[in-house]
């Protein structure tokens, strides 16, 4: 007996509905996927005893991004990086990686994962290569001589394999930790200040290799630094963070937009000046408040509007300084004139 | 957890301070074999005492190899755990120090597997020490001595063993001592979660276990009752009960037998409960802490 035509046809109708349903929800991941952060920090706090590392933390990094973590020594960077990487739990908030909750899902985050923190501190008593060795084993990689070998080849190594790593400079340390971060093949690579030790040669390479990994490799890479210079050639966004708190985070291009400009104005009593401009059409502009100054954003062209302003609100500017490099913006938003002052005297 | 086990055990086995312990054993053992090889009789008069005035006492017999393995086990298992504890204390402090702690645990494999390969390690590094004793101080004793009854002197009397029941009151012996030294060892590690370098934990494991068995020795009632009997330390010779034998009505020697085997198998149980003390604590205190080194 025939069935109707009807009938054969809701149930083509049906399986294209069902077929086009998975297409479009794979479609949707796959989007998802590609926009996705490959970090998400939500509210994330450290507390030592009594010390608080780290404040209220939130920042995402999205896929590809060369992410700049920058601060002081001591602004919370590395207590950061590390309950990123699970090595200090945080007292509160949440860390997602790769779309994942790090509690819930740490062994499969941390398989596409490579990092060096600090000082690249390997086993002396073992060659570059058993290091290697040891490292892809615990990162569960089925390892080949060669892959290894091509490893420490990419980093200038290949010829030193054998030596121990007491032997090594810290250069070469620090190329072995980064062949140690990469053997896995990781998305993410988080490198905690990996310029710290090395010469100048070191550390243009340092910066090639990053820019090499994310233009060419496509990796994620997060950076820790407080060279606010190397910073400036390689990231693509940018976090800035001191006593643990995030000071303001951004593109580089928007941080460091030519069309805008930061000011410093010197003033004797700081706390007056920002009650008194936070009740005036200034107030969206002022960006910090420190004891003996304040630190403005705004557009070049409106920058003797503000000085008139601030004048005919009776605030005394002993000091009137556009900030022109991201160094010295960086310096203006964590209030630390006074060290590099009593340096430069 | 297999794959975590053998890098342990490679790193253990490169690291140079590993083979102190192989080292120093050969040369202890090696230097009371020479002694007694030239010297024996007296040594045996000096432990035999008053005896040796009312017995005619057969020295090249009880100069044997089993007797030499015996008195170096005497001698030695009181000082070994200080060898132990140079690698057991060294496993998660040693790693702190170099700065490597923190690359292992930022790897995709749990604390806890991580700290029990290292465990497992260090009792695999123990149980070597000790077949690596077994092997001198039985074995090289047996070739350059030869073999003969053993005869081991009690506090008032001779224990005679028969040659052909000794080898396995010897492999029992051994059995027992490893897990006496390995109940140094998760002190040991235990110690080593709290601190950022070595030194600290093998200090502390060989103060505690001087402390501990300087306790065990003295003979004060308070102590025998409150103290002595839950310090492991009294509980690490144990394995001497295996050489003790069940006697007859008529006092004589039973072969094959122990005269105290639940004794013994309580001691070894305490041990037992010492370690899984020891290495669960280590394993609870490193799942929580930060790593800050």
């Amino acid at each position: 007996m025939h069935r109707p035509l009807a009938a054969r046809g809701d149930k083509i109708l049906l399986l294209l509905t069902a077929v086009v349903h998975r297409l479009s929800a794979r479609v949707l991941i796959y989007m998802y996927c590609l926009i996705m952060n490959v970090i998400n920090v939500s509210h994330l706090s450290k507390q030592f005893r009594d010390i608080n590392a780290v404040t209220d933390l939130s920042f995402s990094v999205q896929e590809a991004d060369v992410y700049g973590f920058l601060g002081q020594n001591g602004a919370g960077k590395s207590t950061t990086i590390r309950m990123l990487l699970t090595l200090i739990s945080p007292s509160e908030g949440e860390i997602e990686l790769f779309g994942m909750n790090l509690r819930s899902h740490r062994k499969e985050i941390l398989r596409q994962v490579g990092a060096v923190i600090e000082r690249p501190d390997l086993y002396k008593y073992l060659s570059a290569y058993e290091n290697l060795l040891l490292f892809a084993k615990m990162s569960g990689m089925r390892i080949r001589r060669k892959q290894l070998m091509d490893q420490l080849e990419m980093v200038g190594l290949a010829d030193r394999a054998d030596s121990k790593v007491r032997t090594y400079s810290q250069g070469m340390k620090q190329r072995l930790g980064i062949a140690i971060a990469l053997v896995h093949n990781p998305r993410l690579v988080i490198l905690d200040e990996p310029v710290n030790g090395l010469d100048p040669q070191g550390i243009a390479d340092m910066r090639n290799l990053i820019l090499h990994l994310s233009r060419h490799l496509k990796k994620t890479v997060l950076v820790s630094s407080h060279l606010l210079n190397e910073m400036e050639q390689i990231a693509t966004r940018m976090l800035i963070i001191d006593k643990g708190k995030k000071i303001i985070e951004g593109s580089v291009s928007e941080l460091f937009n030519p069309a805008k400009t930061i000011v410093e104005a010197a003033t004797t009593d700081a706390a007056t000046a920002a009650e008194i401009i936070s009740k005036g059409p200034w107030a969206s502009h002022l960006k910090h408040v420190h004891a003996d100054h304040l630190v403005f954003e705004l557009h070049k062209n409106q920058l003797s509007d503000l000085l008139k302003d601030l004048g005919v609100m009776n605030i005394a500017i002993t000091a009137f300084t556009p900030v022109n490099s991201l160094e010295k913006y960086f310096l203006s938003l964590t209030g630390t004139n006074q060290h590099v002052a009593a340096f430069a005297n | 957890m297999w794959q975590l086990l053998q890098i342990e055990l490679f790193k253990i086995f490169r690291k140079p301070r590993t083979y102190i312990s192989f080292g120093a054993i050969a040369a202890m053992v090696i230097i009371v074999q020479i002694a007694l090889k030239f010297d024996g009789q007296s040594y045996i008069e000096f432990i035999l005492g008053s005896l040796k005035e009312t017995l005619d006492i057969p020295y090249a017999t009880i100069l044997n190899g089993y007797f030499v393995c015996f008195i170096i086990l005497n001698l030695l298992l009181i000082h070994i755990p200080l060898l132990i504890a140079l690698v057991a204390g060294d496993e998660v402090a040693g790693e702190a120090n170099m700065g490597t702690l923190r690359l292992l645990v930022s790897k995709p494999v749990s604390r806890t597997e991580l700290m029990l390969a290292k465990f497992f390690a260090t009792v695999i590094y123990t149980a070597l020490v000790l077949a690596w004793m077994a092997f001198l101080s039985l074995v090289l004793s047996i070739f350059i001595f030869g073999t003969n009854d053993l005869i081991v002197a009690r506090s008032n009397t001779l224990e005679i063993i028969n040659r052909s029941d000794i080898m396995w009151r010897y492999l029992a012996a051994f059995a027992y001592a490893t897990v006496a030294l390995t109940t140094v060892a998760a002190l040991a590690f235990m110690l080593s979660v709290f601190a950022e370098n070595s030194i600290g934990p093998i200090v502390s494991t060989i103060s505690i276990v001087i402390v501990f068995t300087i306790l065990s020795e003295m003979q004060i009632p308070l102590y025998d009752r409150t103290v002595k009997p839950y310090l492991f330390t009294s509980h690490m010779l144990g394995w001497k009960g295996f050489f003790y034998l069940k006697a007859d009505a008529e006092g004589v020697s039973i072969p094959g037998t122990v005269e105290n085997l639940p004794a013994v198998m309580r001691s070894m149980s305490i041990l037992l409960g010492y370690i899984v003390l020891f290495a669960g604590s280590a394993i609870v205190v490193f799942k929580k802490k930060d790593i800050l080194s």
